[in-house]
């Protein structure tokens, strides 16, 4: 039970803190909001096979019983879009960054910027 | 299956990814040899989607097990008769659009145009035939990333700042998505959409909460990709921001989700569903009315005919999504027939506001009086057509379209609002469109001199292209019956979703657990 009620509450504050940074205004909160919410999204992809401790996901003659493979797969699959498209939003916002001045992600400057 | 079929079948995936490699790695320096490749990459896919088109209008489904794995523990690929058009769509849109990018030489404004148009097209070309919830996902990020690049091809402060907001929308996107694959994962523990389709029948009650909310969030990822409002905010800044020819492509790119909504909402959560059979529908159905007044109102409030193409895109999804919202298959047929249409329409629209911005000079495609420019004829007509077919005026396929949705919505609760909304809209657009074309061809003629232009390149190519996707739009009309009649068998297999599930798992797999 307290597992479940750890791993559930990691998955609530990673996506609470990834939605946050999401909506700010500046890109880099934004790049590092949705580094969490992916972290949020593997853990959450993860638990969907259900948590279990100490089982072997592929064949073993010893064994009794088994974790889900698949969405350990998935969440590799996951990671490693994320891990690209992360990189790619990065080299992005620093080019639009170098190119307009600007690192809203609206594209407007701050009137306290300006200033 | 045949292995001919099957051969066809791969081959429309394979194909581009290996084209794609292939002018990535060993054509980097010959832009000359990649024009050919990707030229012939294009028109090959058009052979082999028609050649699926004809084998699919049979009626059978086929499935083809990647690597043999038997599904559904392996990806299946689908051929029916709604994937095997949207390939023949897409494959005729391209070789259209890259017949412009080569005619006016836009693939040299920047690097890697030909790799990523290919890999664009191995995106769109495996979301609509993979047979897998999670493949389909990686389809759609394959599209998205290729998307991102197109996009920003050529670069520029103002494309590099809509970029950003593109590209961030579509990764909040994507990681909704997989919330969305995740929980039907956990409830039902399978990934194949037709052993879903099974599972998501058979479902105890207490599940049944759970799949509706999947099916919900899934909805609201595609209706992101279809640019349903309230999530249409990024299409106008984006396709406006980009390349013509870019934009053109990216018509068929809000398809990719309207398709994505009909396969999902027939197949896993379709009549069999129980709580969550077509729960998507009347969310959907008064977001899609308002997209459609949206987009069409959205028309006056555009500076440039670039955001009137962008701004009709929008308009002609919530048509198109408020037929599809109803889910019937009397209305699916037409809604299917409408996306046709309005995929070529845009892109029409999209490239003969790119070719007419090219010869403006200084004033581009901003909607203001200015001296006549070169080809003002042929291309004022071409704008007229293609404003028609995008309006839905007779005698092109808009009128057609319009009228059957019209049609298929009849018996449908929501009519009244349906029909009031496509109905003004047409109005408002026809106004749009007329005040637009009178600023840009009929009192600027008035005026004395003519824009001097710099040698162009693709004077008749170019224009040829747009023509020859406005002529589709006729053709779209002239062959109407057997188009129809095309869609509205589409529409009756999409609702007899037992047909989809015996091709991919066989017989006696309705009665498997």
């Amino acid at each position: 039970m307290t597992m479940e009620l750890l791993v559930a509450s990691a998955i609530a504050v990673l996506t609470a803190a990834g939605v946050y940074l999401v909506l700010r205004g500046r890109t880099f909160p934004v790049v590092l909001g949705l580094a969490f919410l992916s972290y949020a999204i593997n853990l959450f992809l993860f638990a969907m096979g259900r948590l279990v401790i100490d089982r072997p996901p592929i064949y073993d003659k010893a064994a009794e019983a088994y974790t889900d493979p698949l969405p350990q797969a998935l969440v590799l699959t996951a990671i490693v879009i994320a891990f690209g498209m992360t990189a790619f939003v990065v080299v992005l916002a620093l080019r639009t960054f170098l190119e307009t001045g600007v690192d809203h992600v609206d594209g407007h400057e701050d009137a306290e910027d300006a200033s | 299956m045949t292995p001919a079929i099957s051969l066809l079948v791969a081959a429309a995936v394979v194909l581009p990814a290996v084209m794609g490699a292939a002018s990535l790695l060993l054509l980097r320096h010959r832009l000359d040899t990649s024009r050919l490749v990707s030229l012939g990459s294009c028109l090959t896919l058009v052979g082999i989607a028609a050649a699926l088109v004809i084998h699919a209008s049979g009626g059978t489904t086929e499935s083809y097990a990647l690597g043999n794995w038997r599904a559904p523990f392996g990806i299946v690929l689908v051929l029916d008769r709604l994937s095997a058009m949207m390939l023949l769509l897409t494959a005729a849109l391209a070789t259209a659009v890259m017949t412009y990018a080569v005619a006016t030489g836009m693939d040299r404004k920047g690097w890697h145009f030909h790799p990523l148009f290919q890999f664009q097209l191995l995106g769109l070309n495996g979301a609509f035939l993979t047979g897998d919830l999670f493949n389909l996902f990686v389809f759609f990020e394959v599209l998205l990333i290729a998307s991102y690049g197109l996009m920003l091809h050529g670069q520029g402060p103002q494309r590099l700042k809509a970029g950003v907001k593109y590209v961030v929308i579509n990764l909040v996107g994507s990681t909704l998505f997989l919330v969305g694959v995740g929980l039907l994962y956990g409830v039902t523990g399978t990934l194949n959409m037709a052993d879903l389709a099974v599972r998501v029948a058979a479902a105890p009650v207490g599940d049944q909460g759970l799949i509706a909310a999947s099916a919900l969030v899934l909805t609201v990822v595609f209706a992101l990709k279809a640019a349903l409002a309230p999530l249409h905010f990024w299409l106008p800044g984006t396709y406006s921001a980009t390349t013509g020819a870019v934009a053109a492509l990216f018509a068929i790119m809000t398809k990719v989700g309207a398709y994505a909504i009909i396969r999902t909402g027939t197949l896993i959560f379709g009549a069999e569903a129980g709580a969550a059979a077509f729960v998507a529908g009347p969310w959907m159905l008064p977001a899609a009315i308002a997209t459609t007044f949206i987009g069409f109102i959205g028309l006056f409030a555009a500076r440039g005919l670039r955001d009137m193409a962008a701004w009709s895109v929008v308009g002609s999804m919530g048509v198109l999504l408020s037929a599809v919202a109803v889910f019937t298959a009397e209305a699916m047929g037409p809604a299917l027939y409408y996306m046709l249409h309005s995929t070529l329409a845009g892109a029409a629209l999209f490239l003969v506001a790119d070719l007419i911005a090219k010869r403006r000079g200084v004033h581009v495609d901003a909607l203001t009086h200015a001296p006549r420019f070169c080809q003002a004829g042929v291309l004022s007509g071409l704008f007229f057509l293609a404003a028609i077919g995008i309006v839905g005026l007779p005698p092109l396929s808009g009128f057609v379209g319009k009228l059957l949705i019209l049609d298929g919505v009849r018996e449908a609760p929501a009519a009244a609002w349906i029909w009031g909304s496509i109905l003004i809209t047409t109005l408002i657009g026809v106004l749009a469109f007329a005040r637009a074309g009178s600023r840009l061809f009929w009192k600027s003629s008035e005026l004395e001199g003519e824009i001097p232009t710099r040698v162009l390149r693709g004077r008749v190519v170019g224009v040829g292209a747009a023509a020859a996707l406005v002529a589709a739009l006729g053709l779209l009309a002239v062959f109407g019956g057997p188009v129809t009649a095309y869609t509205e068998a589409t529409a009756t297999q999409l609702f007899a979703p037992q047909g989809y599930v015996e091709a991919v798992l066989g017989k006696n797999a309705g009665g498997r657990r």
